[in-house]
């Protein structure tokens, strides 16, 4: 273990067994693979090391394109047919992966290692029940039929689940998310597995989800004697979850250590620069522009001399581009493929660092003053199912100002979108609500509203794959987006085109392209010029940077507060990502099981006292800041919209819930309790101050996490 | 289950009147006068005058589809203009004939075409993945009366291993029966072939990228297991509804085949109905094939609801 060149340090302190040395459950060594595009072999990974010791989790971040989940295939030998591993080692728990064939891989799969990906819906067979899935794993093993279901009840337990016989039962499409990956991870874990590989396991659930997730996690890490591989492209997450992080960048390892000291004093300029293009320590839009990477993914295959990250790169020097730095060791088991690791920090203070600030705040009215663009009020939308009515909206009262930014924030199944598409028209509300622009009443669906009004409400959607026409030039999407608005005299088209396509950043030579010609950034940017050609009051925002890489997300968030500060437009802006939202937001909506639970100025509702649901979303969010306050757990599911519970609808799954029992009986009205926030709660707003300072008793200690002190930071 | 069947007929029967008005309307744009075509071209214009009073073909057109359609209800299919009997009683003769031809047919067909789909899907990219595709392909573009031809000539008439005629004559026995098929059923193979081995392939070939594919391998199921428990299962319903849906083309390709081997079916009776302007015989025919496609659909969408439990808890709601 002693060996200078990238042996595993030792795992969590006090879980050594005396004996015999036990081998790493991972060891990859000058890992090379490619994959063969029209005839060329495109180099997917480039000389990549990593090892998971025992016990140790060992988290994998990087982008869309660094080769993170290229890694997993590679170990569990299951790369696309055009995949080929084309230099290196692999070694799982000592056994030499690559030299496996037929009966003795399919034992190492079956034994030694298991995996979990990104979308538990898609896991699991959709025509087989999730019991027989789950007894699989057991009768592989050597279990009679019955017994394997026996033991699938014991591991569904395992992963917490209530009532495993009656889930033994269902299908895949008939749970959620969350229950989903419960179930791919009992099956991930029922053989013991030396490693566990765990891909982008929480980046399709909700946060609350997440969170409980990655508590799971935790828990059985401390149960079983398991290595994680983490692969995710939230370092909060990895922040959170291990001991040892890798950063992937274009499919090399820039740097490698543990995860405090990676996170807290980054030594490659691309660590750096990822952590700072994440909205977080409360930054928000009046103090500064978030910072951006510059610059794009080099494109697979592409041979560069030097630094792969030299072209993005606000450090490089003249030796960066004439030879490739090597992955030096720094001591302490810290690694970085940079000629200068001391001088990483210095990226973040050049360049548009958050000293700059930002055009937004001159001359922009404060929160309150402004007047009311657009006024909802007792919006509800109710859907008849055969049997039953879905109140997917109840009596939603709503400002939104001019120039102001609104976060909408809620679980899925709380009714964001549903508010979205009244607000654009696309599905009435019921009868009896009134969605106001300016004053005047909008008619229910799109099509009865006038073409001012339409170009008045604009929409963002979260992929720009599916949102513009892959057929169409840019030029051709922008011009019909244009025909449709009157614009400034005086002008011809091509002025118009050339000026919108400027207003987000882009070029006129782009204009010729056709959408798959663009980076998922660019894309996002020629939706939103579509939304802004007709000079639109209100942009609905939704998800509109989910989709898109962390660098990508500040540069989109820098170009819509632009835009905001430039046209005094208002956003609803619709996201999961509370800092985000917090970045962005002036006012924040919190909605849940169609009912406005809080609404207020942005900064009061993060920094408290807040709605006890408000205040379980913001405890479920992993932070990379170590802000850590007495976590609170959802637990349970989004209850029905169709059967909703009595009294506060919040009741079911509410810490706070009051002993006098009026929470189950009486739904308590949104009052306002201080200066523009309004709050649906029976507990006063002092009292529930109170109670958020200290934490709640029943919250337990994250196990994992807190064993080595791998989180705060 | 039940209000989905329920529904299911209902459209049925909507696309079964609609599909009558249709038939009708082309009978009566067709040039040319049924009292002409039966009597001949030497027959005075009085008589063909005659005749056509007589089985209403001068009345207006909504008249005589409405009567039509009445005695269609009432079990009457109408009297051939040719053969001067019922139409009925030679239809389900021509029907029963030609399933028996079409079922032969596809006995053949969907055992070879699926196994072969599903060989090129566990062999992408590789030789024999190819082999079944250019094979496939290059039996559908080869038109039935052309490889009707080849397999007379090869077959009947160089080797004399099979009967050229599909007819085995009155009360003839299974097996002979079989004899005289095999020949006829072969070009509608090589035809269809092509298309359902290719819609199996993808089929499986997207199942074996799916995720949960990837679970069951990476679980450490053999890989007979993936394939029969975790594959096929999936794989092989959206083939089912896709041969389903094909059964209309097989009685189209029938009316070639028929008539190339002298077999008295439904294409053979609808193709001289054409030619005769034998007006309900040729409605009667094509309204046959048309009940015969719904149902054969509707069994297709039955049967993969019965497998596929994300499309049951659907139809049930």
């Amino acid at each position: 273990m002693s060996s200078a060149s990238g042996a595993a340090p030792p795992g969590r302190p006090g879980r050594h067994v005396a004996g015999p040395v036990e081998p790493d459950a991972l060891a990859v060594e000058g890992l090379q693979v490619s994959y063969r595009v029209g005839g060329r072999d495109l180099l997917a990974l480039r000389d990549v090391s990593l090892r998971v010791g025992p016990r140790q989790a060992y988290g994998l971040v990087g982008e869309s394109g660094s080769g993170k989940s290229t890694v997993a295939l590679a170990v569990t030998r299951y790369l696309a047919r055009n995949g080929r591993v084309s230099g290196g080692t692999i070694s799982v728990a000592g056994t030499d992966v690559l030299a496996l064939r037929g009966e003795r891989l399919r034992r190492l799969r079956a034994e030694t290692v298991s995996m979990v990906y990104q979308e538990p819906g898609k896991a699991l067979n959709p025509s087989i029940r999730v019991g027989r899935q789950l007894a699989e794993v057991f009768e592989i093993a050597g279990a009679r039929r019955r017994e394997a279901l026996a033991a699938a009840e014991d591991a569904l337990t395992r992963v917490q689940i209530s009532d495993p016989r009656r889930l033994l039962e269902r299908y895949p499409h008939e749970l959620s998310g969350g229950m989903l990956q419960r179930v791919v991870i009992a099956m991930a874990l029922a053989s013991e597995p030396s490693l566990l590989i765990l891909d982008e396991p929480t980046t399709a659930l909700d946060a609350t989800v997440e969170a409980e997730v990655l508590d799971l996690v935790s828990s059985l890490r401390e149960e079983l004697d398991t290595s994680i591989l983490f692969i995710s492209h939230n370092l909060a997450v990895i922040a959170k979850m291990c001991d040892r992080v890798g950063v992937l960048y274009a499919g090399e390892l820039v740097e490698e250590g543990s995860a405090s000291e990676v996170f807290t004093e980054p030594r490659h300029p691309y660590t750096v620069g990822l952590l700072s293009c994440i909205p977080r320590r409360g930054l928000r839009k009046d103090h500064g522009r978030l910072d951006t990477i510059p610059g794009f993914l080099p494109a697979p295959g592409s041979v560069l001399a030097g630094c792969i990250f030299a072209p993005r790169c606000g450090l490089v020097e003249a030796q960066c581009r004439l030879s490739e730095p090597p992955l030096a060791e720094l001591g302490n088991y810290r690694r970085s493929r940079c000629y200068f690791p001391g001088r990483a920090l210095e990226v973040g203070s050049r360049g548009a660092g958050p000293g700059e600030p930002a055009e937004a705040p001159a001359g922009r009215p404060p929160v309150g003053a402004r007047a009311p663009l657009l006024g909802l009020r007792q919006v509800s939308k109710s859907f008849s199912a055969r049997h039953e009515q879905l109140h997917a909206l109840v009596g939603i009262d709503l400002e939104i100002g001019s120039g102001e930014t609104l976060g909408l924030v809620g679980e899925s199944g709380s009714g964001k979108t549903t508010l979205a598409r009244a607000v654009l028209g696309l599905s009435a509300p019921d009868e009896g609500s009134t969605i106001e622009l300016n004053g005047v009443p909008l008619a229910g669906s799109a099509g009865r509203r006038t073409g001012d009004q339409l170009a008045a409400v604009q929409i963002v959607f979260q992929n720009p794959d599916s949102a513009l026409n892959r057929r169409h030039s840019v030029r051709r999407i922008l011009r019909r987006a244009l025909a449709r608005s009157a614009g400034p005299r005086g002008m011809d088209r091509e002025e118009r085109l050339a000026e919108l396509i400027g207003s987000v950043r882009m070029e006129p030579r782009q204009l010729g392209l056709r959408p798959a010609q663009l980076s998922g950034g660019l894309k996002q940017r020629v939706a939103i010029a579509r939304a802004f050609a007709g000079e639109p009051a209100l942009v609905v925002c939704d998800e509109p940077t989910s989709a898109l890489d962390v660098s990508v997300q500040a540069a989109i968030l820098n170009l819509l507060v632009e835009l905001q500060a430039r046209r005094n437009v208002s956003y609803l802006f619709i996201s999961h990502d509370l800092g985000v939202v917090r970045y962005l937001a002036d006012r924040i909506a919190v909605l849940y099981l169609g009912r406005l639970m809080e609404v207020g100025p942005a900064e009061a509702v993060f920094s408290g006292p807040q709605h006890p649901y408000t205040e379980a979303l913001l405890s479920a969010v992993p932070s990379l800041d170590g802000q850590r306050r007495g976590r609170i757990r959802l637990t349970g599911e989004i209850p029905s919209a169709a059967s909703p519970p009595s009294g506060c609808v919040f009741h079911t799954r509410c810490p706070r819930r009051l002993a006098s029992g009026i929470c189950e009986s009486a739904e308590p009205p949104l009052l306002e309790v201080a200066a523009g926030r309004t709050m649906r709660c029976h507990i006063p707003l002092d009292e529930l101050a109170q109670l958020q300072r200290e934490p709640p008793a029943e919250a337990p200690a994250v196990p994992g996490a807190s064993a080595n002190g791998s989180s705060p930071l | 289950m039940a209000s989905y069947l329920v529904k299911r007929l209902g459209l049925a029967v909507v696309t079964l009147v609609l599909l009558s008005m249709i038939i009708f309307l082309a009978g009566q744009v067709l040039p040319g006068d049924p009292g002409r075509a039966v009597l001949g071209n030497f027959a005075s214009a009085q008589s063909v005058r005659v005749f056509d009073h007589r089985i209403g073909y001068d009345r207006p057109f909504v008249t005589q589809y409405w009567s039509w359609v009445s005695g269609i209800v009432r079990g009457n299919f109408g009297i051939s203009y040719q053969y001067n009997s019922p139409v009925a009683p030679m239809i389900f003769s021509g029907l029963w004939n030609s399933l028996k031809l079409a079922l032969l047919a596809l006995c053949i067909i969907v055992p070879l075409s699926i196994g072969a789909g599903v060989l090129a899907a566990l062999n992408v990219g590789r030789p024999l993945d190819r082999i079944i595709s250019i094979l496939g392909l290059s039996g559908s573009t080869v038109p039935e009366f052309v490889s009707g031809i080849f397999v007379i000539v090869i077959f009947a008439v160089v080797f004399k291993l099979l009967p050229p005629t599909a007819d085995s004559g009155a009360g003839a026995g299974f097996f002979t029966q079989l004899d005289h098929l095999v020949l006829p059923a072969i070009p509608l193979v090589v035809e269809f072939f092509g298309y359902i081995s290719r819609i199996t392939r993808a089929t499986t070939v997207e199942a074996l990228d799916s995720d949960y594919v990837r679970t069951a391998v990476l679980k450490g199921l053999r890989r007979r297991t993936v394939i029969r428990r975790h594959v096929l299962r999936n794989s092989l319903l959206p083939a089912i509804t896709v041969i389903a849906s094909q059964t209309g083309y097989l009685i189209g390709g029938l009316v070639v085949i028929e008539t190339l081997f002298q077999y008295p079916g439904i294409g053979d009776l609808i193709y001289n109905a054409a030619k005769n302007k034998d007006f309900p015989m040729l409605e009667a025919g094509v309204l046959a094939i048309g009940v015969i496609y719904l149902l054969a659909t509707l069994a297709a969408d039955l049967a993969s609801s019965l497998l596929n439990p994300r499309v049951r808890i659907d139809a049930t709601r």
